[in-house]
């Protein structure tokens, strides 16, 4: 497999003010991004936060209601979806369930009015970078889930585009196959090196994947960095909390997050401490994740390395000094 | 509706539960899925099969113009087929289903298209869609009769143009012509064709338009590639009403026709009034034949099962 058959390069994608209203409601509320050609960007965050609205501004499948959007040099507010230079892969693949997968990946070809054997030949190469060259003949509703989605992948990369759109492109998966798919996407965007603009709500998704993470919130964006940089110095109460692994406490003038994985149960050498009684176990084979009742925060996470953690088990109900270095808290804006 | 070929199994759970005497529940078990297709395979016995075989028995008996006589004779089918008549008004049937057919698909298509892709909210979309069936709140004979006083030659339309200076004579062809039976179906059958469509249409997957427009598809060519295919089954359904409502019909065509026109329906009435039942049995069944035919020819194009 190589991806000879696609020649596009990468294009950047740059959000200035964009904005989407549903009548009063505002589901994307003023936001300004920048992605650069070639990255991997996610979208990430609750339902209802504005990041598939985005993304569907973006592809064109929903009209701006103010700012601009701007893919390449141009200002592409409202043009049609197939003159951006974009193509979207849609969350329930929409595959033409009346034609094969050659006459689903070929379809835009024959739209272009590209001659039969000239597109058949070029779907069943793309058919073939997706490793679905020999199920060519079939409906998609003889294909299961997995095989459905490489054939919308197929299909979404045969415009040769400059940015690929995935609406939430593994959610529908079960979870053997989300982490097989993962590694290839992640495959073919190397291997591409066109822009990819991945909406997501799982941040292990968006983690594993991203080489720019964007953190949303009720139509804001509340966080856009590196994935690394958003796990360490998450900026928001809200960050810390929808990454994970993370306990917000109250600091000296206003919220710190700690890493959950940074805390000591015990005395040895911690600068902060707070006394708690462990509420939950649970066991994850590398780590064990404890969940403390601890005055002045809601939830307090630890996770322990398993060997460390069986050294001096716990159970339910035990008393524990949990405590951490001053340098590993971080403060939070409000 | 799915359907299926296996009688539901019956619950285990709700058999045990109500199974106090260990005899009697295995038994009502296994009953149990003949006892639930009883109704059904009842009705159609006594309203559907027992009707049609009847029919077919008597369309071989003996008639005079008196009184009519158990046999098996084959006069009856004889007649019909060699009769000239019978071919000209099987094709006068023909021409009207074939012209209703064609008129009411595109009708059909089009208002459904709009309800289904149009219309944002479900609220109007609801409400159009009853808006179609106030044609079906009174009888059919209520409608056909109320296209008389328009189209007639004094009508409403022939004095409006008049009036207007746009003709001067009164147009002849509007009323006990060709276009008043088809006009009446249309207006009769429409209806039929719109439901069907519009049910296919609003199974389609929005997405699927989105993905066709992401292609690079103009909307001609989203109706061509996408909708158009995928509403073949609710067109293979309305084909299927219309056609052999049309078929069957025999008052729209006395009507309308003002007796001037002939359809097989109605050469059927006129062999019962003359009390030839036998000769009436015959032709209903050659009907039958032929309808069911073209009802097979277009399941054969068009697989429907799915949205059934």
């Amino acid at each position: 497999m190589t991806a000879t058959a696609i020649t596009a390069t990468g294009l950047p994608v740059e959000l200035v003010k964009l904005r989407k209203a549903y009548g009063s409601t505002v589901a994307v509320d003023g936001i300004d991004l920048r992605i650069a050609a070639g990255s991997y960007c996610c979208l990430l965050g609750p339902s209802g936060c504005g990041k598939t609205s985005t993304l569907r501004m973006i592809a064109g499948h929903e009209d701006i209601s103010d700012g601009d959007l701007l893919i390449g040099d141009s200002v592409m507010n409202g043009e049609p979806p197939a003159r951006r230079g974009t193509a979207m892969m849609f969350q329930s693949y929409a595959l033409f369930p009346h034609l094969d997968c050659t006459d689903n990946v070929a379809f835009s070809l024959k739209m272009k009015g590209v001659s039969k054997e000239e597109r058949r030949r070029r779907a069943s190469e793309m058919l073939e970078l997706v490793d679905m060259g020999k199920y060519a003949a079939r409906l998609p509703a003889q294909l299961s889930g997995g095989q459905q989605q490489r054939v919308a992948l197929a299909r979404a990369l045969i415009t040769r585009p400059g940015v690929l759109l995935l609406d939430e492109p593994l959610s529908a998966l079960d979870p053997f196959l989300r982490v097989r798919m993962r590694e290839e996407l992640k495959r073919l965007h190397r291997e591409l090196g066109i822009t990819f603009i991945h909406v997501t709500h799982s941040q292990t998704e968006a983690m594993a994947l991203a080489d720019l993470a964007v953190v949303m919130n009720q139509g804001r964006i509340e966080q856009a960095g590196p994935p690394r940089e958003l796990f360490n110095r998450p900026r928001t109460a809200f960050v810390a909390r929808f990454i994970g692994g993370h306990n917000v406490i109250a600091g000296e003038g206003g919220q710190d997050a700690v890493r959950a994985d940074r805390i000591r149960l015990g005395d040895g050498g911690a600068d902060i401490r707070v006394e708690g009684t462990v509420r939950a176990l649970e066991y994850h084979g590398s780590s064990v994740h404890l969940s403390l009742d601890v005055p002045g925060a809601d939830d307090f996470a630890v996770i322990l390395d398993e060997a460390r953690f069986f050294d001096s088990p716990l159970s339910i109900g035990d008393r524990v000094l949990a405590g951490w270095s001053r340098r590993d808290t971080h403060p939070l804006v409000a | 509706m799915t359907m299926t070929a296996a009688p539901p199994e019956p619950s285990r759970v709700s058999a045990s539960v109500r199974g106090g005497g260990k005899v009697r529940a295995p038994l009502l078990r296994r009953a149990a899925p003949y006892l639930q297709a009883a109704p059904l395979a009842l009705t159609l016995l006594v309203f559907l099969l027992v009707p049609i075989l009847t029919i077919v028995a008597v369309s071989f008996w003996d008639y005079d113009s008196i009184r009519i006589y158990p046999d098996f004779v084959l006069t009856n089918y004889v007649e019909l087929l060699t009769s000239p008549v019978t071919w000209k008004t099987y094709l006068n049937t023909l021409k009207f289903a074939a012209l209703t057919w064609a008129i009411t698909l595109s009708i059909g298509f089009t208002v459904a298209y709009f309800l289904a892709f149009h219309v944002r909210s479900t609220t109007w979309q609801m409400v159009l869609f009853l808006v179609c069936t106030i044609p079906f709140w009174t009888s059919n004979i209520i409608r056909m009769i109320s296209w008389i006083p328009f189209l007639g030659r004094n009508g409403l339309l022939n004095s409006g143009l008049i009036s207007a200076g746009i003709i001067d004579q009164p147009l002849e062809f509007l009323l006990f012509s060709d276009f008043s039976v088809v006009l009446a179906f249309v207006h009769l059958y429409a209806l039929f064709m719109v439901v069907p469509i519009f049910n296919s249409m609003m199974r389609i997957d929005r997405a699927l338009v989105e993905a066709a427009r992401d292609g690079g598809a103009s909307g001609m060519q989203v109706l061509r590639e996408v909708i158009l295919p995928l509403s073949k089954p609710g067109i293979a359904i309305g084909s299927i009403f219309v056609v052999t409502l049309v078929m069957g019909d025999f008052i729209t065509v006395r009507l309308m026709s003002g007796g001037q026109s002939a359809s097989i329906g109605l050469m059927i009435a006129n062999e019962i009034s003359l009390l030839q039942y036998p000769a009436a049995a015959a032709n209903a069944v050659v009907l039958l034949a032929v309808v069911l035919i073209m009802v097979v020819a277009m399941l054969r194009v068009v697989d429907i099962r799915k949205e059934l």
